[in-house]
């Protein structure tokens, strides 16, 4: 067979993972793989300049996907990944930060620091993988656990109330608000591209199955099974109110996108409100424009 | 390493009646400093006030972070985004910061960290002054690692060791501390800020070769590697757990080997580079008093009026603390007749003191359990009792 008859056998993702870190430490079945896929999709339909998107990612299953894409990506500390990327953008606005973390990460830990981020309209995109539970430990018991389901360490069913993410993230300010299940892949890619080219705080739940701990522990079935479950137990309800959100155990899903409107960034507020007290004393910060507007 | 001049912006040139806290400030601001994060704590607030107040002229960002967790993860991403970094805070918020000073040693990020100490432990003496955090900042991260910190005593080397500091991140890639105290933070002294192109800086050690070849932990011929920051087209990769040279976890005991033993080495190896000390009388004293911080300005009470009753008495402050200077203690040791040692603490950097004398003389520690400073005479009675 001639050279050129031969077919590629290249990755349609190759050029935007580290090939030499694969194969990954993610179960099979696990929804996080499709999630990434999404994204590398969102990042190459979009005209980002790809040299100055940054991942983020704290600790846990989805706190390794910082590890896997071939950006200048920070594996960092539990729950801190949030205020890390603030760092970076503040320090250098034409950055295009993403977090990308679990929800225990993100809700657990992290959640104070989630809550202000969006207060302050911080310019970061945040892709949350919520699988309901602590996966890299073994299945503890999550901010997210829906009522009723069983964790290591809720070994009689959980009976603390859970957070609704997009309820949190509207109340606290985020300006960009979607959810998804990981199969809706079209959707997230979707919604990562608007995310990446919103100014202001955007956050993404995209709901994945946990295969070998939260599916197995409640006798869920298998990855694929599960992964079509939430898929054909969700209902789509763009711009629906965020108080309407809540997940219950193996109940319906709302997803779609939830809010997506305007508001100034942390950084112009900062410039505007400064430069009209302080006049010509106000040394402008960062871009004001960028090739988002 | 490559110097530069201070960016005159940021250089509030002349003669100042500062307290420690402004001094630090400036300090930063001076050192090039364009990015603060910080969370208000008793005593060490008015930093991060007077940065809110003077970076917006300067060109720069101050943000008052949601928490010290916050505020010490902002300061890493904004260095690996190319800033010159600092944070102020004291006893709780020290505590809360110590996860993410683990991390700033492992991601090998340059960033300063002032603590304005108050007594502890817990909430303790909030507005009052203590020396009781010398350990922490030297082990309160878990895991093996080393840091540098260094003990200002006036409100001028405030200023002087905020720069010294941020030179030293820059130089090693590691958190450097400047260990002030209540006292100092809030003593009013005159400050004098010289001219920008008196100011000497050491730019970060950016790497410059080939994009390909860049490796992000690879040690260079003294130790510490090159840095890149975020943005610049390298698509690298960093990471909190145990990582190889290109920034890949790896989780060995080897590579840990590798790691860690890095980690201590670039700064132990570099001792002699980094420590300051300030030696008084000290050729043919027979007793060396041992001091750092606002505890040096006490102790010379002490030292004087041990002088006057005829004792022989050298005095040693420690500008640098950490790394210790273990070889001059040595050396030191096998001289004299002892070392008296007051700290605003119950008995800390004494310890390497004691271990570094090896049992040849004697260390008669003279401690305090903060709020206020050492009377003159506690000391000058432990350096009678040693000449005895």
């Amino acid at each position: 067979m001639k050279k050129e008859d031969q077919l590629e056998e290249k990755n349609p993702m190759e050029d935007l993972l580290r090939m030499d870190r694969i194969p990954h430490i993610w179960c099979p079945g696990c929804g996080i793989g499709t999630v990434v896929t999404s994204f590398t999709e969102a990042l190459k339909k979009s005209k980002l300049d790809l040299d100055k998107v940054v991942v983020v990612s704290g600790i846990g299953c989805t706190g390794r996907v910082a590890g896997y894409v071939k950006l200048d990506s920070f594996h960092t500390t539990h729950g801190r990944a949030v205020p890390f990327a603030t760092g970076l953008k503040l320090a250098n606005p034409e950055l295009n930060v993403v977090v990308f973390s679990g929800d225990g990460d993100i809700a657990g830990i992290g959640g104070n620091h989630f809550i202000h981020a969006a207060r302050r309209n911080m310019d970061i995109t945040i892709i949350c993988v919520n699988n309901f539970n602590y996966a890299m430990t073994g299945g503890q018991v999550a901010a997210t656990t829906p009522l009723g389901a069983n964790a290591s360490t809720a070994p009689y069913g959980n009976f603390e109330f859970p957070f609704s993410l997009p309820y949190l993230a509207d109340a606290a300010g985020a300006t960009y608000i979607a959810r998804w299940t990981a199969l809706h892949l079209r959707r997230v890619t979707k919604s990562i591209q608007e995310a990446l080219s919103k100014r202001g705080f955007s956050f993404i739940e995209v709901i994945t199955p946990c295969v070998t701990l939260y599916a197995r522990r409640n006798r869920l079935g298998d990855g694929l099974n599960l992964l079509k479950y939430y898929y054909d137990n969700s209902e789509i309800h763009h711009g629906a109110d965020t108080r309407t959100l809540d997940i219950s155990y193996q109940g319906k899903l709302v997803v779609g996108k939830f809010v997506d409107k305007e508001k100034p960034t942390f950084l112009d507020a900062m410039n505007k409100h400064l430069g009209k007290v302080l006049g010509d004393k106000y040394v402008l910060y960062g871009r004001i424009n960028d090739d988002r507007d | 390493m490559k110097k530069v001049k201070a960016d005159p912006k940021g250089v509030l040139t002349g003669s100042h009646y500062l307290d420690g806290d402004h001094s630090l400030a400036e300090g930063g601001l001076a050192a090039g400093c364009r990015f603060f994060a910080g969370y208000p704590i008793t005593p060490s607030t008015e930093t991060a006030e007077r940065f809110s107040e003077r970076i917006p002229t300067v060109g720069g960002v101050f943000i008052q972070m949601e928490d010290e967790l916050g505020s010490i993860a902002a300061l890493i991403g904004a260095s690996w985004a190319g800033k010159k970094v600092m944070t102020v805070t004291s006893g709780p918020g020290f505590s809360l910061m110590m996860e993410n000073i683990g991390l700033a040693c492992m991601m090998e990020t340059p960033i300063v960290i002032a603590n304005v100490q108050r007594g502890g432990p817990s909430t303790g003496l909030p507005t009052l002054t203590g020396q009781q955090d010398m350990m922490q900042v030297r082990w309160g991260s878990h895991g093996d690692y080393e840091i540098i910190a260094l003990s200002p005593d006036s409100p001028q080397e405030c200023f002087d060791l905020t720069i010294e500091a941020f030179n030293l991140a820059e130089m090693f890639r590691v958190p450097v501390f400047v260990m002030t105290d209540e006292c100092i933070g809030h003593m009013h002294e005159k400050v004098v800020i010289p001219p920008a192109e008196e100011i000497e800086l050491v730019e970060r050690k950016w790497y410059t070769g080939p994009k390909e070849k860049y490796l992000p932990y690879k040690p260079d011929k003294d130790l510490v590697p090159f840095m890149i920051k975020a943005g610049d087209g390298y698509r690298f990769h960093t990471t909190g757990l145990t990582r190889d040279e290109r920034g890949y976890p790896v989780i060995n005991a080897e590579c840990q080997d590798v790691c860690v033993r890095h980690l201590i080495d670039k700064i132990n190896k570099n001792a002699d580079k980094i420590i300051k000390l300030e030696e008084e009388e000290i050729d043919n004293a027979e007793i060396v008093v041992i001091s750092y911080g606002i505890t040096s300005r006490v102790a010379i009470k002490a030292v004087q009026k041990a002088r006057k009753a005829g004792i022989k008495v050298g005095t040693l402050r420690l500008i640098t603390v950490w790394p210790f200077p273990e070889i001059r203690i040595k050396e030191l040791a096998k001289k004299i007749k002892a070392f008296v040692f007051p700290e605003i603490n119950c008995g800390q950097i004494v310890l390497e003191v004691e271990r570094c004398s090896w049992g040849q003389t004697q260390v008669i520690h003279v401690p305090h359990c903060g709020g206020w400073v050492h009377d003159p005479d506690d000391i000058f009675h432990a350096i009678k009792e040693a000449a005895k």
